[in-house]
Formats: C-alpha cells, sequence, structure tokens
C-alpha cells in the first residue's frame, strides 16, 4: 500500500444517481459524466471526511461497511484509488 | 442567395438559401401547410462550388450556422436531401434548448414513445409507419427533450425514407405526399414523405414520454429488457448535445432513464416490429 495521500471534491461539487447498483456521477468541475461500481461512490463519501492516505481511508470504510473476511482489501482499494485518480474524481494534493 | 425558403418545424424555425430555384419548389410542396417563420433560427445554404458550376453540372455544397468542414458536394438533383441534411446539422449542433437525441417519436393518448439506434435500425421507418396507423408522428430524426418538465417536443420535418421503406409507402400514401426519387445519394436511395396532416397540426402539443424502445432491424423476433445504466449510456451516445448542455443535461438524461420502461426490439420485418411496439405499449405504457 502506497504512503500517498488522497484527495477527492467535495460531494457538493458531483451530482450522483444510482441506476442498477452502479453510480452515474455528474463531476461539476469538469462537466463529464462517469459512470462507476461500488466501492468508488463509498471511497468518494469517505474522502469527503477530508484527505486520507489508503490506511485512513480503509479505516473509515472498515468502520461504516462490513468486508467479511476478506484478505486482500488494501490491494483492492489501490487498484479503486489508481482509476479514480486516472478518472480525475481523486488526486493526489 | 438567390432565392430562400422559410418553414417553421416544431420550435426551430428556418432560412433555406439556395443558388437554385428547384430544391427550394420541392421543399415548398411537401412542407405545404407548415407555417412560416418571421425571424429564423437557423440559415441553411445550398451554394455552388464555383460560379460557373451553378450552370454546367451544377454540384450543391451545403453551408449555413454551423457547418462540416469535410461535407461532399452533391448533384442538383440531389439538392433537396442536402437542404435537410443542412437542417439537421443546424439542429444537432446549435440547438440549446433541449437535449437533443436522435431518435423517432410517436404519441398516442398524450404520451409519446421514444425509438431509438443505430442508423439503419428501421426506427424512422417505424415512425412513419405508426403515424400512418393512429398514432401521431413526433419525429424521425430527432426528438426534442424538455430540460425543465422531460417532455418531449415534436420536430416533424419530412420523413426521408431509404431504399426498402419507400416502397412500403409509395402504394399507400397519396402521391402529393412524396418528393422526388433521389437515386444513388450518399445514403443510398432517397424519397422524401410529408407527416400526415394531423403531425403538422399539432406540432406545438409536446408529450411526455412512457416508453423506449431500441428496435433492430433483421434479425429474429425478440425483447430484451436493458439496465438502466446501459440505456444512460446508449442515450448519451444518441444525443448531440448532452455534453455541451452540462449538468442540465445530465439531470434531463437521468431523469428521463429512471422514469420510464425501456426495452430491445429485434424484428425481421416492419409488420412485426408494429405487432412488437402495439404489444409492449399495451403492457408498459398504456
Amino acid at each position: 500500500m502506497s504512503d500517498a495521500i488522497f484527495r477527492a471534491d467535495p460531494p457538493e461539487a458531483r451530482r450522483m444517481v444510482m441506476l442498477d447498483g452502479v453510480a452515474l456521477i455528474f463531476h461539476r468541475p469538469s462537466g463529464l459524466t462517469h459512470i462507476v461500481a461500488p466501492p468508488a461512490p463509498q471511497i468518494l463519501e469517505a474522502l469527503g471526511e477530508g484527505d486520507a492516505s489508503p490506511d485512513t481511508l480503509l479505516e473509515r470504510l472498515q468502520r461504516d461497511y462490513d468486508f467479511g473476511a476478506a484478505d486482500d482489501l488494501a490491494a483492492a482499494l489501490d487498484a479503486r484509488l489508481a482509476e479514480l485518480e486516472t478518472a480525475g474524481l481523486v488526486w493526489r494534493p | 442567395m438567390r432565392h430562400e425558403f422559410r418553414v417553421q418545424v416544431g420550435p426551430a424555425a428556418f432560412r433555406i438559401g439556395s443558388d437554385w430555384r428547384q430544391p427550394l419548389d420541392q421543399m415548398a410542396a411537401l412542407y405545404n401547410g407548415y407555417p412560416t417563420p418571421e425571424i429564423p433560427d437557423f440559415t441553411v445554404r445550398l451554394f455552388a462550388r464555383r460560379f460557373w458550376r451553378r450552370f454546367l453540372r451544377p454540384s450543391v455544397m451545403i453551408g449555413g450556422d454551423y457547418m462540416l468542414p469535410d461535407a461532399a458536394p452533391l448533384s442538383l438533383a440531389h439538392g433537396m436531401l442536402g437542404a435537410e441534411m443542412g437542417m439537421n446539422l443546424q439542429m444537432a449542433l446549435g440547438q440549446r434548448r433541449y437535449l437533443l437525441l436522435h431518435a423517432s417519436a410517436v404519441e398516442r393518448d398524450g404520451k409519446a414513445l421514444l425509438m431509438t439506434g443505430e442508423s439503419g435500425a428501421g426506427k424512422s421507418t417505424l415512425s412513419a409507419l405508426l403515424g400512418e396507423r393512429g398514432w401521431r408522428f413526433m419525429g424521425d430524426e430527432f426528438a426534442l427533450v424538455d430540460l425543465e418538465n422531460g417532455a418531449i417536443h415534436p420536430f416533424p420535418r419530412l420523413v426521408s425514407l431509404k431504399n426498402e421503406a419507400i416502397s412500403l409507402f409509395e402504394d399507400s400514401v397519396d402521391a402529393s405526399r412524396l418528393g422526388p426519387l433521389m437515386r444513388d445519394t450518399p445514403k443510398g436511395d432517397i424519397r422524401h414523405l410529408r407527416p400526415p396532416d394531423d403531425a403538422v397540426e399539432k406540432m406545438h402539443e409536446p408529450a411526455h414520454p412512457a416508453l423506449l424502445l431500441f428496435p433492430r432491424f433483421g434479425h429474429a423476433p425478440d425483447i430484451r429488457e436493458i439496465g438502466q445504466a446501459e440505456v444512460f449510456v446508449r442515450l448519451t451516445q444518441a444525443s448531440t448535445n448532452y455534453v455541451m448542455l452540462g449538468e442540465v443535461g445530465f439531470d434531463t438524461l437521468s431523469r428521463l432513464v429512471t422514469t420510464i420502461p425501456s426495452r430491445a426490439v429485434d424484428y425481421p420485418d416492419t409488420e412485426s416490429a408494429v405487432d412488437s411496439v402495439e404489444r409492449l405499449w399495451a403492457e408498459l405504457a398504456a
């Protein structure tokens, strides 16, 4: 897991509509529409509490959601963060 | 421009200027009964590529407020097609008051049926056919979605019948409603059809959408549900101004997708398609 700190725009910078279990996100700063699957919306929501390292972010997510006995959560979170970073929805300040 | 023709189609007012009379006379005959606007929203120009070309083997260039730089010239015999293409182009690139969906629309009992799909899927032919069978024809090319309340505004321009679809209408509608047969255009054989009178009379009456279909011609009959997320993506691709509208486009499209049912409809022939449409309408929208 990387030591990077991630940031997302505040919730008011997005319009989000849930359809069939995926989220349509209209990102106001860029004017782009994104279609993302869980846990991407949850990651954005957790970053709403403030900038966070992947470790901190995982703690926030585990506090709010039950991930069961999954053992590769850190790697999965890194992969999702990389996707969100590519989409421009999260970045490193 | 030496010659000019003006026509109001739904909420859009067009001025078509031309170096030649013929295409405008053909349009005036088919758009007979449509309102003539005083102030045009969009201008389309049909002009000669070179001055002397107006007389020798004329070739028609299409221009207007919005232009495609690589549009190829057409022969004068296809001039009216050029004007119709120019009108579509002005709408596709210049319309900002509505979310534009590349879709056909018909209305019954105050509710609209939308049909969208790839070119050749049959949405245009189907809408024209339904317009002859008890539905109100609202448009074969663009559905204009109201940005405030989601209603569909009619855009009942001439239907451009292509190839096999032409013969479906030649024997069943009054000859005065058909334009000249234009062979071997860039889109194949084309013949324009004037929409029925009620479509013209009610061109300012919107209708709320009640069903969205994705017809596909040339396949065994089949009806499939489509997830809302996929419908949303397909409609962003079917819209010519979704990106330009920004957030209001997002809100308008997501409201449409979440409030009306959608189905994909495969059909081998038009009669089968009409049957499927009537059945789905009775089941999901009536």
